[in-house]
């Protein structure tokens, strides 16, 4: 059987294609703010903070990166209704993201801050800083600056996996090129193009934390 | 009105496990292959060989599982190409667990110094041979902690496989919550059973990096 490519659907749905990207950028845009912000949190616990907190966070981590995002994201939102908790897609799907971000992001971070030398907490002590000021200006941000390849990966990893949000019902892009296949019975061409827009939203989220990185790290590290 | 013990729901989600369990064998083990493959490609003398190669693992690192499995899926099929759930899950799993294997073991040869590559040229070895008795014996060191931490990467993987409707674990949880009304307590125990499957992996390839990091400061 010859098979002719037909991307003449394309005009015709691109609103709903580019509603659908507007919807995957806002969950990374969400998922990476609010994670990156759990994940210090998650970090400065397990490396400075109260001890009591510190195995509640290390269970947080280990449940999260050991369990597939899918089955988090089910849990949220099929699950967490029975607690009397009853959440929208979109806010499902957001918290699914920053929960999951936040778990990895606290194990990169805290590499991070381990390989800070403990003579900058010393360092810092002696300027008569106080712990919480020492870890915010002396440890913080020389240990982001370290690990931010890294970091930037895992958001890239992270929205990369958001495409199971429209399991859920999530209108993100891959429920974009689901309801666009089941019209147009173009099920190849469809998912080539939807493909093709997650390569390049990958590449430019690369590029984007890449020149943040740049802005919010302006010095070079010292080594 | 049918009532379901625990026990029921439980049994269920283990009879699954054994599909998860086997998919992710298979990927892995497929991946591994074909991995090694895109592996030599990656680091070939030849140019264009190596650009290939490198399309091809950014290809599969940089768009979501999930399209891979439609294409794989819903995508051959307009071409004829009828493949039940697991091996087109199946197919799609192993590409992709062979783009990242290939980037992760990439790094491992790599880390070898230079010098030993020269060593080996200059006792006449050819590239291959040079490969073989030098370079990974030494980079198969390197590569084990974090080819055993990927696992864990390719076993949530498969998760996604339930999605073109491969009944495995995940598949499974949704079936037997849509008989059960109780999403909690099912998609809890599915979470629990991936853990249990994924933690011991984890861990060791935490303990093979201390075990393997310590063996190697002696040098």
């Amino acid at each position: 059987m010859r098979y002719q490519f037909d991307f003449g659907w394309l005009p015709q749905y691109w609103q709903l294609l580019a509603s659908g990207i507007g919807i995957t950028v806002q969950l990374i845009l969400v998922g990476a703010v609010f994670g990156i912000a759990l994940a210090i949190l998650c970090a400065w616990v397990r490396s400075e903070g109260p001890r009591w907190l510190r195995p509640l966070v290390a269970a947080y981590v280990e449940l999260i990166r050991n369990t597939p995002f899918l089955i988090q994201l089910f849990f949220i939102f099929f699950g967490l209704p029975s607690l009397g908790l009853q959440l929208g897609e979109l806010q499902a799907a957001n918290i699914a993201m920053v929960v999951n971000l936040g778990a990895y992001g606290c194990e990169i971070i805290r590499a991070g801050i381990q390989a800070t030398p403990r003579g900058q907490f010393e360092a810092g002590a002696s300027l008569a800083m106080t712990r919480l000021e020492t870890f915010r200006h002396v440890v913080l941000v020389p240990a982001l600056q370290r690990i931010w390849p890294a970091l930037s990966s895992q958001v890239v990893i992270v929205m990369l996996g958001s495409a199971v949000v429209s399991q859920i019902g999530a209108e993100d892009l891959t429920y974009a090129a689901s309801y666009i296949q089941s019209r147009n019975f173009r099920a190849f061409e469809t998912y080539i193009a939807s493909t093709l827009i997650y390569l390049a939203l990958a590449i430019l989220l690369r590029q984007a934390m890449a020149l943040l990185g740049a802005a919010i790290f302006p010095r070079r590290l010292a080594r | 009105m049918v009532e379901f013990t625990l026990w029921d729901i439980l049994r269920n989600l283990l009879l699954a496990t054994r599909w998860t369990v086997a998919l992710s064998l298979a990927a892995f083990i497929g991946g591994g292959l074909v991995g090694l493959l895109v592996l030599f490609l990656r680091i070939s003398k030849a140019r264009a060989v190596r650009v290939f190669a490198k399309g091809y693992i950014e290809l599969f690192q940089g768009t979501p599982l999930l399209m891979q499995l439609f294409l794989a899926f819903f995508g051959l099929s307009l071409f004829g190409v009828n493949l039940p759930a697991w091996l087109a899950g199946g197919l799609a799993l192993i590409l992709w667990t062979a783009a990242f294997l290939a980037e992760i073991w990439r790094g491992c040869v790599e880390a070898i110094h230079k010098g030993q590559w020269e060593a080996s040229a200059s006792l006449g070895m050819g590239r291959v041979q040079q490969m073989r008795h030098v370079i990974l014996p030494q980079a198969l060191r390197i590569a084990i902690p974090p080819t055993v931490g990927f696992s864990v990467q390719v076993i949530k993987g498969t998760a996604l496989t339930s999605i073109i409707g491969f009944v495995e674990l995940t598949r499974a949880g949704s079936i037997v919550t849509n008989a059960t009304f109780q999403p909690f307590t099912v998609y809890g125990l599915v979470a629990l059973i991936y853990f249990a499957l994924c933690w011991p992996l984890s861990k060791s390839s935490q303990m093979l990096e201390r075990k393997l990091n310590v063996a190697h400061r002696g040098h």
